[in-house]
């Protein structure tokens, strides 16, 4: 098996969704010729044709606005979005159409599309580039939000969102876009989406993360183990709709949890699992349930974006706390 | 170097047309179709239908049966002229008002009263299946409609997306963007500006200084034309044409329909707060239901008694669909899960669950 970089691995699963169903197009700014800023459509327009790889005019809400009548008329595109700061023209046509084609039509019409956008900070970008607003796509109803954390997740999950018959975001971390590199089969097999994934198991503490961030997090399991502490870490993978069932038999088993996201605290979506957790899994709690988030501030530009997102020394810190508390 | 001296390197021209006078008479020769007496009776019989049932509408709103209802009172030349110029393989691209449009394309009269009456079930439609739902946010269903021209584009199929707006709408990024994206790639697709002068209650020279509403397809690479709106016989040519060209792969174009919003913004506007009531009394001259009369009539194809049994017919039509309508069968709360997704996500049937506890109570 090669090894390859999560953005290979994009490149993998978008080929293989396009050799197999000849309704999968992507399109976006730059995704031809150039083959995306960040090369995740890289070779995709010489082997398909520029029909399947569209570079777009630049106009985000178009590209969204496109899928959904490209979608609805029985294509499967997949768009692409150049950075998460400039997904927010997007928001009107993900909230008021893609994700409520289907209930609003009450089945007549469907919208299986997928709009990819990195994701993140931690890669010295300009302002504008380094979002993590998750949570505010995650509370759309009707849509499925899915972050890989690893190469081979990023191929699994990208073949199933866009084999799903229902609207998918697909948020890339930026920062483990090369920064590691596994072994990634394409055999075409997807990977499960609206599942968490236990990626190491534990009995004290029980650390939930996703993205970029599951990085640090299972460092800082390695440290805790050094300590005699087992951590159990949950990769979410969909945050929406999450897997809460692995995520309250996880809790229930350590009694302690930390959740690690690198977006604003307030409203982040560790504040819904915070309260999934409160609401169907107090009783097993042997200490209060911690957040190790970004800050309430604007993403800081990249002077202080280290400080910004979750060290895993910060992680650390919370975790012996947590550990030590009762 | 002194202005006069630049070249001139484009110039862009931008036609209006119309045929029928206020009276009914005509400005210019016909075009051929309007030869064929049953076409333009079946667009007057159309025109009427939806007159009666829009002030069905309203009234039914104004008795608490109804929710926040739209009509297109005095706009129903625009709805017919345009949906009779499409084919049934076609995709339509309504706004909030096109409810000539959709009678047309064969939705049904209690399906329409079921979604303004607050029920997702009016938008199964049993007008093709393919055709868009009512779209209430302004003009996002413009690009919908250059992706469903792309997959026809793409597929090779020789079908046409009409997409319908408003005049506020063309002040909207979606219906740039969507334009700009269709003139790129030559797409199957008629963008129709229903230009009744105002927008709520912001009039049409606050919403652009553009002389017409036409020439903003200059600017996306392909033609715009202006056309009496009022003229159920210009927007059924100006719609035919532009379709047919479509369908023959020479691009989109814009047709920008001039007409007036005779009634308020919806049930839920008191227009006599924004225009007064003299400017709406002297735009009734202009409405498109007696100018085709006129003419019919003046051709010996229309009379009192076709007239009387028509208004009577579209009455009984319109009261049967009202008795449907208000004999749907109650929703069950459980069902506002159903069709959110293909296959609901394991995670919401403990709520699926308590809702389906509501309907027990």
């Amino acid at each position: 098996m090669p090894e390859v970089t999560l953005v290979e691995a994009i490149n993998l699963a978008l080929a293989r969704a396009m050799g197999e169903d000849p309704n999968v197009v992507v399109l976006g700014e730059d995704v031809g010729v150039n083959g995306g800023v960040f090369r995740a459509t890289v070779g995709l327009q010489q082997r398909f044709g520029p029909e399947r790889v569209i570079d777009t005019p630049l106009a985000e809400l178009l590209i969204s606005g496109l899928c959904v009548g490209m979608a609805a008329q029985g294509l499967r595109p997949v768009g692409e979005i150049q950075f998460m700061g400039f997904l927010y023209p997007c928001i009107d046509q993900l909230v008021n159409h893609a994700s409520r084609l289907r209930n609003r039509t009450q089945g007549r019409l469907s919208c299986p599309m997928v709009l990819r956008t990195p994701h993140g900070g931690g890669i010295r970008a300009p302002e504008h580039h380094s979002e993590s607003t998750e949570a505010m796509l995650a509370h759309i109803p009707g849509l499925r939000v899915v972050m890989p954390s690893s190469p081979e997740r990023a191929y699994g999950l990208l073949l199933a969102a866009i084999r799903d018959p229902d609207p998918v975001v697909f948020l890339e971390p930026t920062r483990i876009y090369r920064a590691v590199k596994s072994q990634v089969e394409d055999s075409g097999e997807a990977s499960p989406l609206d599942v968490a994934f236990v990626l190491r198991e534990g009995r004290d503490i029980t650390l939930i993360s996703w993205g970029a961030m599951v990085r640090e997090t299972l460092a800082t399991a390695d440290e805790l183990a050094a300590d005699g502490v087992g951590a159990e870490v949950i990769d979410l993978a969909t945050l929406k709709p999450y897997d809460e069932e692995t995520v309250l038999a996880s809790v229930t088993k350590t009694g302690r949890c930390i959740i690690v996201h690198e977006a604003a605290r307030t409203g982040g979506f560790g504040a819904e699992i915070a309260a999934l957790i409160a609401e169907r899994g107090l009783t097993s709690l042997l200490a209060p349930v911690v957040r190790v988030t970004g800050y309430d501030t604007v993403m800081p530009l990249p002077r202080l974006e280290q400080h910004y997102i979750p060290s895993v020394g910060r992680i650390v810190a919370a975790a012996r706390k947590v550990c030590q508390f009762g | 170097m002194a202005e006069e001296e630049l070249p001139v390197i484009a110039r862009f021209e931008v036609r209006r047309r119309s045929y029928l006078a206020l009276d009914g008479t005509l400005q210019r020769p016909l075009p051929s179709f309007a030869s064929d007496t049953g076409l333009l009776l079946s667009l007057y019989r159309g025109m009427v239908l939806t007159r009666a049932f829009d002030l069905k509408a309203v009234s039914l709103q104004r008795t608490g049966r109804l929710g926040t209802y739209a009509t297109s009172l005095g706009q129903e030349a625009v709805s017919v002229g345009v949906a009779s110029a499409m084919r049934e393989e076609d995709v339509v691209l309504p706004s909030y008002r096109d409810n000539g449009t959709l009678l047309w394309r064969g939705m049904k009269m209690e399906e329409i009263l079921l979604f303004w009456g607050g029920d997702e079930r009016g938008n199964r439609s049993s007008g093709p299946a393919h055709d868009f739902p009512y779209c209430i946010p302004v003009g996002s269903q413009a690009p919908h409609a250059a992706g469903v021209a792309y997959a026809f584009k793409f597929k090779k199929q020789p079908r046409v997306a009409v997409c319908l707006f408003g005049d506020g709408a063309t002040s909207k990024g979606d219906v740039w963007e969507a334009m700009n994206f269709a003139g790129v790639h030559k797409l199957p697709v008629v963008f129709v500006a229903n230009n009744n002068q105002w927008a709520i209650s912001v009039p049409l020279r606050l919403q652009t200084a553009s002389e017409t509403l036409a020439q903003k397809a200059i600017a996306a690479g392909f033609p715009g034309e202006q056309v009496d709106g009022n003229d159920v016989i210009a927007v059924r040519a100006a719609a035919g044409e532009a379709i047919a060209a479509a369908r023959s792969g020479e691009g989109p174009r814009l047709i920008e329909a001039v007409t007036y919003r005779l009634s308020d913004h919806t049930t839920a506007d008191d227009a006599a707060r924004y225009r007064p009531p003299e400017e709406v009394q002297a735009r009734w001259k202009e409405e498109p239901i007696a100018r085709l009369r006129s003419y019919l009539v003046s051709h010996k194809a229309w009379g009192k008694s076709d007239e009387e049994q028509l208004a009577a017919e579209c009455q009984e039509r319109v009261e049967a669909a009202v008795e449907r309508y208000l004999a749907a069968e109650p929703r069950a709360p459980e069902t506002m899960f159903d069709h959110l997704y293909a296959e609901l996500p394991r995670v919401y049937a403990g709520q699926r669950q308590q809702l389906s506890g509501a309907s027990d109570a």
